[in-house]
Order: C-alpha cells, then structure tokens, then sequence
C-alpha cells in the first residue's frame, strides 16, 4: 500500500475535520477501555501474567534461530512445507507460486495485518487471482477499497450507516426493501455473503497470532469463527506469519493467550482459538490436502540485538492504540501505513525507515498510557525516543526545530548566561503581558497561540525574586 | 539566616517553567517543605532539567545540562521540584542518560535516589497529611502523565487537599488522560495537541468546577491557555499554590 507517513500533519489534519471518522472514533473510547479494565481487576495475577508473558517473548527472540529452526523441522515433520521469505516481494512470489502451480483462482483470507504488510490483497487482483476477506471488518473495508484503521478492528473508523450503504451498493443480487438497521441483520448478510465464497476458495490463507515450535503448530484466535472456516475448506491452507510470531511450547502460547484477548477486547479468552497443525492426515475429519508456512522477515531481524528488540515483543493486541490519546484524535489512517498508534510510531520507522517514518514517533506526547497498558511491557515512549535520537544523529528533523533547540540548549548549558537572558526576557515579557495576563499571539509562539492563548509570565523571574529575597534576609541579620 | 543543623537539607529544583512564568509556585513550594520540616535552599547554578533536549534526541545537550543539575543539588540530602515532569526526567532518565559511563552513572544514581516530585515528598517522605491553608469552592485535580505513571502520583494531592476545609473535590472525566501538552509535541503537532485539549477542556466543564489544579506548569499552561481561549470562567493554578494558600495573585493566565 502507498506510504503516506510523510504526510502526517496533513493526515491529521484531514481526519480531524472527518466528522463520521470523529464520530467513529468515540467508539474506541468508549468500547475498549472500560472492558480491558474490569477484565485486569477480575484477574488478581494479571500483571504477574504480563512479567511472564514479557519474559517468554525475551528468552524466544534471544534465542530465535534455533526455535526458528525447531519449528520448521516439526512442520516438515507434520507433512506441512515451511517457505522463508526475507522480504515482501518474496512472500508475495510464493503465494502467487502457489496459487499459480495449484491452477487456484479465488483466496478466502482469514484476519492478518502481514498481509497488509506485504501488500497482498492488490498483488492477487493485479495477477488476476481473487482475495476474499472473511473476517467482517476486514470485508467492509475490502468492499470501500480501504485499509485498515486498527489492528484488531479494521473498520472501527466506519460508521454502521456507511456499512449499511456499502452493503446495498455491492450486494445488488439481494432484496431491495431488506431490513439493514441493526448491527446483527448486516451481519447476517455478510455471513451469507462469504458463505458460499468459503465453498469456491481453492486456497485459505490465514496470519498466526503464535507458530509454537514444540509441535509445529500455528495459533490463530478469531471472534467470528471465519479464520476457521478460512483454513479448513479449501485444499490448501497458507500461514503467513511473521518470524517473531515464534514461541517455544504449547504452554508459553497459553501463558500469552491469558493476557492477550483481555487486552484486546476484554474478554478471558476470544471464541475461537484454533490450532493447527500440518495437513489433513489419514482419518482425519476435515482439514486441508497442503499446509504451508511463509516465513516473513521484512526488516524484522535487523531489529534484533538494537535498542528496538523490545518491540518484537509485540502480540498486537491493540491495547496500545486503544488508549493513546493521539489515536483517539486521528484515527488509524493518518499514520500513513499498516501499523497505527503507538506500536506503529515504534514498529513503522524499522520496517519503512525513518525518513519516511520520522513523524510518528514524534507524534506522541510520552503520557505513557500505551506502556502502562501493554500486556508484553514494551517501553513505546522510550523505543520512540531512540527514533527521535536516530533522527537527530542524522539531522532528519527540520531545521527550525534544530536551531530552536540549539539555542536554547546554549544558554541551558551556561547557568550565568541562561540567568541574564532570562533576566532581561522575561520582565519584558511580563510588562507586555501584565494588563491582560496572556498573550493571544506573540512571534515566534505561533504554535502555541493558534489554539489557545500563552499565559504571561510574572515580571521578574522566580530566581531574581529569591535572590532579593535572601539578600534582604543577609541585610536583615548583619 | 543559618540553617537548623538537624532539619534535613532539601535543594529546590525551580523548573524552568515556574521560574520563568510562575514564581509563585516556586514560594509555595518553599513553604509547603519548610512546614514539613525541612531547610530549603535554591541552588542558582540550576536551569533546566534537559527533557527538551532529551526527547528531542539530543543526548549530548541533555548529558550535559544532567551533569550541571547533577553538580549543582549534590551537596543536598533531597532534591524536591514542583513538577511530576521534572521530577521523572531527574530521578527515572538520569541514570539512563549515563549509563555506562564509569565516571557519571554512579553519580547519577545516587542523585536520582534524592529526588522527588514536591507533592511526593510532602506525603510520601515526609508523612504529611494535612496543610494548614484556608481555603474554599470546588476543584477538579488533572493527574499529569509522568507524575502519575512515573511517580505513582494520584492519591497524595487528593488527601491533602482534602485537609483543607471548604474545599470540595470534583473529579473530572478521565482525569488521568493526557492533556496534549507533551512539550514540545504541542507545537509541532498543534492541531492534534488542540484536539486533545479540547476533550480534556470538556471534562473540566462538565466537572462543574471553578478552579482546575494539577501539578505540573505545563500542562496547567496548556489547559488554561485553552480554557482562556474559549472564554471559560474556570481558573487554573497549580497545586502547590493551593496547598500553601498562596492564592491571592492572578490565576494562571490572568483573571477576567
């Protein structure tokens, strides 16, 4: 998908005049929140949860080669065939190898922010192969031409008369005068919809929330129940997944699971958890003819042993998102690629560089909320202050920025210089001020005085009033 | 003046904020630590923390405005600052800012381990649970971001403003979300920063309060540079100003 990062003023800016996105985005405010919270205080071990969870992650991605390696060998082991793709354009390759060696003309796509990562969807329909998104919010925004705002809520920018007006404009072969009033009657529609699609896929590719390489199997969880579907009809299931996707047993992803659906969305557990491993064997009820894994790198082990390790810590749970008061304002989109709010402003710049991606670690005002919140503890304020120092070692950001800061780090250095200046700046300041006790405008203060008025300093400073003070005091004793 | 030799020595560290734009907090805050007992003393080699340097990604301006704060409150046995901002940035990104540096990051460490935000020491340090200011009419108290997610500051300001007859605490909606001050992230991004402001502004009406305190400048600067600017009569002073009833100047921003 096309970067628009680099525009992220202008990103904002567009979205904070979108009345249906603004009206959109209360919903994050208020859906999220309030359930991830009563789900942590009913679980007295939730943050010692989150230690452990923190600590499986750590020891994995410190030892990711050799459970890398473990896993495929159980996968080939499982009859499954495990692909190793360094970057985007090769996993791409080897879907649309697959699809073209097995003669498949239609995908059924289970949820997977990888594949937006590489882009897929567009790249099946330019090489005339058809991707059908199954999960709902995903399907609403494939059928408005979109992307995803959310990690775990694709349409969560959409509002439910827009899905109804989609739904009426696509779904022509349907009754006119049918009842689309009600979150459960367009659900049901889509159900129908996708129902018979699951039929005519010949491929089912899903992402995996876990690849476990004690027993080769990778782990989705679904509230909908279409990953399954996605994964079990059609003859051949593909996993896309990303290398750090990696946990080494069985109980280390049950460990996780318990953290991440209550970080989600609030809830113990998502409907569906669905495990999988290798093709359908002899006797088996159900299940797909060829299992594959496509193993997606795309930046990801250039992170390892630098500062941004931490953030291949990442379940993508959306809590970050959820609760950062940027994302509350802007939405998903503004960010400008795949990954939005703080576990983008982190992940983004790694993956598309910093030159592009510069913005939106600056982006964030360090409340620390998303930290605080974070089921693995991945320190996003602190990883973005390392974006902000690479920018700054390169001298990416604006020259403004820089020479402001520069000068006032001169006299911040100089103790007697910072005391002068500040001394003769701000009576000044004071004295202009003094009659209204703010400024409307002041130069230089543009930023600060478009939205809101600079309240006015005192006229001397508190130094130069202690100073009298104490001298005074001297006075008054000798 | 000599000093008491058995009372502990604290070292004010203004905040360039509040030297700058609000001396009145900083004589609160001289008084509030000289009722809990303590000498208090302003080192005038002191300027800025460095947080805008630091999260710029200037370490090297940052390291070196550290390592004269460092010098200058050593002799302290606390280091107190009327904000949760400063406060983390000396005590919590100090010792970062030097690590694995042998000749400062011990130096840092011990520093940081002086060092607390003013309504912190207060109650935390120093077992206070009451003030002695007068005072009256409803207040709604915003948590700042690094003092109450750094800190663990939240309840400290709320009991001891509860100690101070006639004043009725009304919280706001959400008052532990961030105001969108964020240094210098509300001038370069001012339109998002608006609109987090915006939503924070709302809360404080809908408190139903006349007077919004917090404990941290910058935020209080941001949220009355925007109550003033959409003609609220909600006034906003710092914390501090309240609990040492210093409160007979200009809220900030001015009175209309």
């Amino acid at each position: 998908m096309q970067i628009t990062s680099p525009s992220f003023k202008q990103n904002a800016r567009h979205a904070l005049d979108d009345v249906q996105l603004q009206k959109a985005l209360g919903n994050v405010r208020a859906g999220f929140i309030d359930k991830r919270q009563k789900a942590v205080d009913a679980l007295p071990e939730f943050d010692a949860l989150r230690d452990s969870a923190r600590d499986i992650k750590n020891h994995t991605l410190e030892n990711l080669d050799l459970y890398l390696e473990a896993y495929e060998q159980k996968v080939t082991a499982s009859g499954g065939q495990v692909h190793w793709a360094e970057t985007a354009a090769d996993a791409r390759s080897i879907v649309l190898d697959l699809c073209r060696t097995r003669g498949a003309r239609t995908v059924t796509k289970g949820k997977s922010m990888i594949t937006e990562e590489i882009a897929l969807n567009d790249f099946l329909d330019a090489s005339g192969i058809v991707p059908v998104e199954t999960d709902l919010g995903e399907y609403i925004i494939q059928l408005r031409g979109e992307h995803p705002s959310h990690i775990i809520a694709p349409a969560v920018h959409v509002n439910q008369d827009q899905v109804e007006a989609d739904f009426r404009r696509v779904h022509t072969h349907l009754p006119v005068d049918r009842d689309l009033t009600e979150p459960e009657t367009l659900l049901d529609e889509a159900r129908k919809v996708l129902r018979a699609k699951y039929f005519e896929a010949d491929i089912g590719i899903t992402g995996a929330n876990f690849l476990v390489a004690e027993t080769g199997s990778s782990i989705i969880v679904t509230n909908e129940g279409n990953g399954d579907l996605t994964q079990i009809l059609p003859r051949i299931h593909v996993v896309i997944a990303s290398i750090e996707k990696i946990v080494p047993t069985l109980n280390d992803a049950a460990q996780i699971l318990r953290v991440l659906a209550r970080s989600a969305t609030g809830q113990d557990m998502s409907v569906y958890t669905t495990l999988s491993t290798g093709p359908r064997r002899p006797g088996d009820p159900d299940g797909p003819d060829e299992y594959h894994v496509i193993l997606l790198d795309n930046g990801r082990s250039a992170m390892l042993g630098t500062e941004f390790q931490e953030m291949l810590r990442c379940i993508r749970c959306g809590a970050c998102m959820n609760h950062c008061p940027v994302y509350h304002s802007i939405g998903g989109h503004a960010y400008g690629w795949v990954y939005p709010g703080p576990m983008g402003a982190v992940l983004t710049p790694a993956l598309i560089g910093v030159e592009k991606g510069g913005h939106l670690p600056n982006a964030s005002t360090f409340c620390g909320r998303c930290e605080s919140v974070c089921p693995m503890k991945i320190p996003l304020p602190k990883m973005m202050r390392h974006w902000r120092e690479k920018e700054f070692e390169r001298g990416l950001n604006p020259a403004t920025q820089r020479w402001g800061l520069g000068i006032w780090a001169f006299f911040a250095r100089r103790p007697q210089l910072y005391a002068l200046a500040t001394s003769i700046v701000i009576p000044v300041l004071g004295a202009l001020g003094k009659e209204k006790g703010r400024f409307s405008s002041l130069p230089f203060a543009g930023g600060w005085t478009k939205h809101r008025e600079l309240p006015a300093p005192e006229t001397r400073t508190f130094r130069q009033q202690w100073a009298q003070r104490e001298a005074l005091k001297q006075g008054g004793t000798a | 003046m000599t000093v008491a030799s058995d009372k502990p020595k604290v070292g004010l560290f203004v905040t360039c904020l509040v030297d700058l734009f609000r001396p009145v907090v900083g004589f609160a805050a001289v008084k509030l630590i000289e009722e809990a007992g303590c000498a208090v003393d302003v080192p005038m080699a002191q300027t800025c923390c460095g947080q805008p340097a630091y999260n710029s990604g200037d370490r090297h301006d940052a390291r070196m405005i550290a390592e004269n704060t460092i010098r200058a409150f050593e002799n302290f046995d606390y280091v107190v600052a009327p904000s949760g901002s400063c406060a983390g940035m000396l005590k919590k990104h100090y010792p970062a800012l030097f690590k694995g540096d042998a000749r400062w990051e011990e130096r840092a460490k011990a520093f940081s381990a002086k060092v607390h935000e003013l309504v912190s020491f207060l109650a935390d340090v120093r077992g206070m649970d009451r003030v002695t200011a007068a005072g009256g009419g409803s207040v709604t108290y915003h948590d700042s971001c690094s003092g109450l997610r750094e800190l663990g500051i939240k309840t400290q300001p709320r009991a001891l403003l509860a100690s101070i007859p006639g004043i009725e605490l009304r919280e706001m909606r959400d008052p532990d979300v961030c105001c969108g001050f964020g240094g210098t992230f509300c001038v370069k991004y001012p339109d998002v920063s608006n609109s987090i402001v915006e939503t924070k502004t709302q809360a404080i009406a809908d408190s139903g309060a006349d007077l919004l305190l917090a404990g941290d400048l910058g935020c209080l600067m941001n949220m009355a540079g925007k109550l003033k600017r959409q003609g609220s009569p909600v006034e906003a002073r710092h914390v501090a100003e309240v609990l040492a009833g210093l409160t007979d100047g200009a809220p900030i921003g001015g009175r209309d």
